[in-house]
């Protein structure tokens, strides 16, 4: 396990957290390269789809990253995303998935330290969980 | 000319499809007059042997209905599709895995162990559970496989169409015979029913407040239920917004609301997530404790988004070796 390198796919809302991702690039803090980012205008964007496929095409960790609360540049996007994650993050439960796979935090555009820390966080913890591993319909097939 | 040949099978299902055929009514004698019916257990004597003895392609279609749980149902499958110039996946179990999918979220292992060993109704002091083939005083016996997943049709074999619905309304299942009969068809993989929201046509979308707002979900059996107002602005979780159009809004004529037999619609790749994605802009609280109250009234988030929809939805099934419980 201890080669395991996850893969993580970070939601970043263009606002906040992927300014906040900009940063921390621009100040060479380093972060872990197994969180991948892709950048959404807002976190209330985040189809619950988007995170279904993420862990389906062998995503090991999601993570949602958004401006914090009363910040949102579109005003309610993030708690949408919060109410969303919430909700997901229980039925995800019941499919065996644990809920520490996914994530959601806020990151600011000036919190660089943040990102930093909060990214390499969930790479440490979906790094101890192990793969995911999927299994039924979507690995075996019925054919 | 000969009559096109007709057969009609049932997988893991309750039966209900069978019903919803004889619901026809007087329409069914058309459809007799039409066609050619050679296989159809639930009403009619037929010989499996007699199937396997046709020519490939001489069923102008088969209709099969409920869910793939066992090898004798998969094996069953690939011969109609061999058979058949046209197959069609009828009702919800057959087209998204239906009720027995909802199996997915457990085990093979857990099913038996309930089934034939731990049930407070179950005397089982052997322990004995099925097998696919024991020996009994010298005698093989044999049971097809159950499979650790329940499939929808379409993971088996090719499927032509799809007729949803739990089970399909006569309405849907005459446009289906007709425009077989008329070769009036869709394109192949079509699902045969408006693609549209159930609200689009619902009666009660007009009900439905600008801000819908859920303070507290609750069940059915919880309050009086309004007869006019749109059940989620009632706080019932009502599937609508997420399932397919082309009921009827029976449920709802019912008083009852929607539990999403159509599955999605063609642009939703996931029925549950988008109902989650649905109630996340209308659950009411802004902190996470108000947003955790709220949820905390929904006892069964997949069971409710994916009642007949776990075999087709993206992640299929719960991971079986679940090492992260």
């Amino acid at each position: 396990m201890d080669n395991f390198e996850p893969k993580i796919v970070a939601f970043t809302c263009n606002w906040c957290s992927y300014a906040g991702a900009d940063k921390a690039g621009m100040m060479k803090l380093k972060y872990s390269d197994d969180v991948k980012l892709i950048r959404v205008m807002c976190s209330g964007r985040i189809d619950p789809q988007f995170v279904m496929d993420a862990f389906r095409e062998g995503a090991d960790g999601v993570m949602i990253l958004g401006c914090h609360p009363g910040d949102c540049h579109y005003r309610t996007g993030n708690v949408k995303a919060l109410k969303r994650y919430k909700l997901l993050r229980k039925t995800l439960v019941q499919f065996g998935i644990n809920d520490k796979r996914l994530k959601l935090d806020w990151v600011a555009a000036g919190e660089a330290e943040l990102f930093q820390q909060v990214v390499n966080e969930m790479a440490e913890t979906v790094k101890e969980l192990g793969p995911l591993h999927l299994t039924g319909n979507v690995e075996q097939g019925g054919k | 000319m000969a009559k096109p040949k007709v057969a009609f099978y049932w997988c893991a299902s309750c039966g209900g499809c069978e019903e919803a055929v004889v619901d026809l009514a007087e329409k069914i004698l058309d459809v007799v007059a039409a066609v050619d019916i050679i296989l159809w257990p639930v009403a009619l004597d037929f010989k499996y042997k007699g199937i396997k003895a046709m020519e490939d392609g001489s069923i102008a279609v088969s209709f099969i209905n409920g869910a793939i749980r066992t090898e004798e149902q998969k094996e069953m499958a690939k011969l109609l599709r061999k058979k058949s110039g046209l197959v069609v996946a009828f009702g919800s179990c057959s087209s998204l895995g239906g009720i027995p999918a909802l199996a997915n979220l457990t085990s093979k292992k857990k099913i038996f162990d309930r089934s034939y060993l731990n049930s407070p109704t179950v005397v089982n002091p052997d322990g004995v559970v099925p097998k696919t083939r024991s020996i009994v005083d010298g005698y093989e016996l044999t049971l097809p496989e159950f499979f650790e997943t329940v499939y929808k049709l379409d993971d088996v074999i090719d499927v032509d169409y799809y007729l949803p619905g739990c089970p399909p309304t006569p309405e849907l299942i005459a446009n289906a015979v007709n425009a077989i009969l008329e070769a009036k068809l869709p394109p192949k993989g079509a699902i045969l029913s408006p693609d549209k929201s159930l609200c689009k046509s619902c009666d009660r979308n007009e009900s439905k407040p600008e801000d819908v707002a859920i303070a507290e979900i609750k069940r059915v059996i919880d309050i009086e239920l309004d007869p006019e107002k749109c059940f989620l602005a009632q706080g019932i979780i009502c599937m609508g917004p997420a399932t397919r159009d082309g009921c009827g809004a029976s449920c709802i004529n019912g008083n009852m609301p929607c539990t999403g037999c159509f599955g999605p619609t063609d642009s939703c790749k996931d029925q549950g997530a988008k109902m989650i994605g649905t109630l996340g802009a209308i659950l009411e609280g802004e902190e996470e404790e108000a947003i955790d109250k709220v949820i905390e009234g929904l006892v069964d988030p997949a069971g409710t988004f994916y009642r007949y929809g776990l075999s087709a939805s993206m992640l299929g099934s719960a991971r079986k070796e679940a090492k992260d419980e």
